[in-house]
């Protein structure tokens, strides 16, 4: 017996370790290193002289940048709620369907096409000689062009593009694993239809919707590359701004500051996802017994 | 059970899906084909295909901007033959793709079969930093590698690219061989050992090939991901290491020539030979990501 615990820890240390130790190296120790930098006073041209100093949190508190983090809060919240909209009823219509796959193929192929080249998309519809203005004037519905892009409506709509797979995704995991008897139960006892999905669809899929949630509204909060491209001059998130202050106003600890805020934003946002789900799963654990808990080791 | 368990990402398919999907779907199917549901979806594709389908239809146009002057397969012509920076940019793509899908697969996968099956010191801690980068938002990640490179003095390039692409795939193949591995039954291991065979014969003969669907899966999908990466690799990018959505950023900025639009029908169509290669997986896909 002793010999087999023994085995199982070397075995499972061999297969394990190669992974731990890279992302140890290459994904732990430079998020230390933003932290220990976001307390550093600022190197000349760029890097960090090693001396302690809270002026980082200090330029935090500077109006612009709190402008920002407040357009990032409106934006990030109105982007996720439409498409928490939008994706509660897709992933229960897909969960429903009978052609699962092919719907699965249809959300999937949009969110695996290259990022930029929908980005792009966007822009060839949306810019003054793009696609809906040109066609818009073609008809005579308008003489002069619209301003579509460049500006806040444009943002939270590509936003919302771009991140809407994410929530649909887990949403129709959760509800495809919804046991639809009990919608019928409820209607069986007199719950209309409206009804029935509030009082027993939606508590039972609270974990999917918090995942979808958190996959949708994290990376929108550090969203870079959409205000860049389809944003005007006052789209600014909080991403653009940590990027600016690595690369052109050289303030790491600065950039580092902001992006120790945002990881732990995100750690809380993880953790929020994990205490549900566990939850969830103690409450209907005999369910659905995984082969690990089942078995013997 | 610890808080900490990142499987439960997974929807663990503990029965063969087809057999339950029948009777749970279709006896209490929703027969109603216009109910509300059903509209939003329908409009939720359309308007995630519109702009790919306005991109792929002036692909053909003859002309440069957005009035249609007549079909033309110039622009095609243009990719092919006159998109010499392009292509560069592809190769360069396509080298780290593959290198850091490899690299991330075989890790990821040996991590997924010692976490699954073993108890050891330090599982929980791997598991846990195995799913932080999945969540954490791509600018963090690649700045946080680009002060980490400088530090060390490490220059950018092609090695550094390399790394972080390594380092994001990690995750995602992961989750998928230890989906694979949840509906593995291991007591088939302790036959293997029952009749002999060393830890050798175990992981190349029962091992590896009962968990193949679920590294394959892992591949294509870090080589998908590794080729659409433009967040992290704007950062650790160096001077001669331009990969292809770099290459596409700096089209997009500084002057649009439709020859993008002909290269976005190009990887349009390898994306959905890609989803219909991978079809079985869709469902373990759609609940790891």
């Amino acid at each position: 017996m002793m010999n087999n615990r023994k085995r199982e820890i070397r075995l499972g240390t061999t297969y394990s370790f190669p992974m731990g130790i890279w992302l140890f190296i290459f994904f732990l120790v430079p998020l230390l290193i933003i932290i220990l930098y976001s307390f550093m006073k600022k190197g000349l041209y760029g890097g960090v002289e090693w001396e302690f100093s809270l002026a980082a949190y200090r330029q935090m508190f500077n109006p612009n940048f709190m402008r920002v983090l407040v357009r990032t809060i409106v934006v990030s919240v109105a982007a996720t709620f439409f498409t928490m909209l939008l994706a509660l009823p897709c992933g229960y219509a897909m969960a429903r369907s009978r052609n699962q796959t092919l719907l699965l193929a249809l959300i999937i192929i949009p969110f695996w096409t290259n990022s930029l080249i929908r980005i792009y998309a966007w822009i060839a519809i949306l810019s003054s000689e793009g696609f809906l203005n040109e066609t818009l004037k073609f008809f005579h519905i308008i003489s002069e062009s619209l301003p579509l892009i460049y500006n806040q409506g444009a943002v939270v709509t590509v936003l919302i593009y771009m991140y809407i797979p994410f929530a649909i995704l887990p949403i129709f995991t959760t509800i495809d694993k919804f046991d639809f008897q009990l919608l019928e139960a409820a209607r069986d006892v007199g719950a209309n239809k409206t009804r029935a999905i509030i009082s027993v669809l939606l508590p039972n899929i609270r974990s999917g919707i918090i995942t979808s949630f958190i996959f949708t509204f994290i990376p929108i909060f550090g969203a870079y590359t959409v205000p860049l491209l389809v944003g005007g001059k006052d789209s600014y998130m909080i991403g653009n701004i940590i990027v600016d202050q690595v690369t052109k106003t050289r303030n790491w600890p600065l950039a580092s500051a902001f992006s120790l805020i945002l990881t732990l934003l995100s750690t809380l946002g993880v953790m929020w996802m994990m205490v549900s789900s566990a939850k969830e799963r103690s409450q209907s654990g005999k369910k659905n017994p995984s082969f690990r808990q089942g078995g013997n080791l | 059970m610890s808080s900490l368990d990142p499987s439960f990402l997974i929807k663990a398919p503990t029965h063969p899906v087809g057999v339950y999907k029948v009777s749970k779907n279709q006896v209490f199917k929703d027969h109603r084909r216009f109910g509300f549901s059903n509209i939003v979806l329908v409009l939720t594709i359309l308007f995630l295909f519109t702009p790919l389908i306005v991109v792929i239809t002036y692909s053909f146009n003859s002309s440069k901007g957005m009035m249609w002057t007549g079909f033309s397969l110039k622009w095609y012509a243009a990719l092919l033959f006159d998109s010499e920076e392009l292509w560069r940019a592809f190769l360069n793509s396509f080298i780290i793709a593959i290198s850091s899908s490899a690299v991330a697969t075989v890790l990821a996968s040996l991590a997924a079969v010692g976490i699954k099956w073993y108890s050891f010191k330090g599982r929980q801690f791997i598991q846990t930093l195995s799913f932080l980068p999945m969540v954490l938002p791509e600018v963090i990640i690649g700045i946080s590698m680009l002060i980490f490179f400088t530090a060390i003095k490490l220059p950018l390039g092609m090695f550094s690219i390399f790394i972080a692409h390594t380092t994001f795939n990690l995750p995602f193949v992961f989750l998928l061989v230890s989906a694979r591995l949840d509906e593995f039954d291991f007591t088939i291991l302790e036959a293997a050992r029952d009749l002999g065979a060393s830890e050798r014969q175990t992981l190349m003969k029962v091992i590896v090939p009962s968990i193949m669907p679920g590294v394959m899966s892992g591949l294509l999908m870090s080589i998908t991901m590794s080729l659409e990466d433009f967040v992290i690799t704007f950062f650790v990018s160096g001077p001669g290491s331009t990969t292809l959505p770099l290459y596409v950023y700096s089209m997009i900025r500084y002057g649009v020539s439709p020859v993008i639009n002909a290269l976005s029908f190009v990887l349009i169509l390898s994306i959905i030979l890609l989803a219909f290669a991978l079809r079985r997986f869709l469902k373990v896909i759609a609940a790891s990501s």
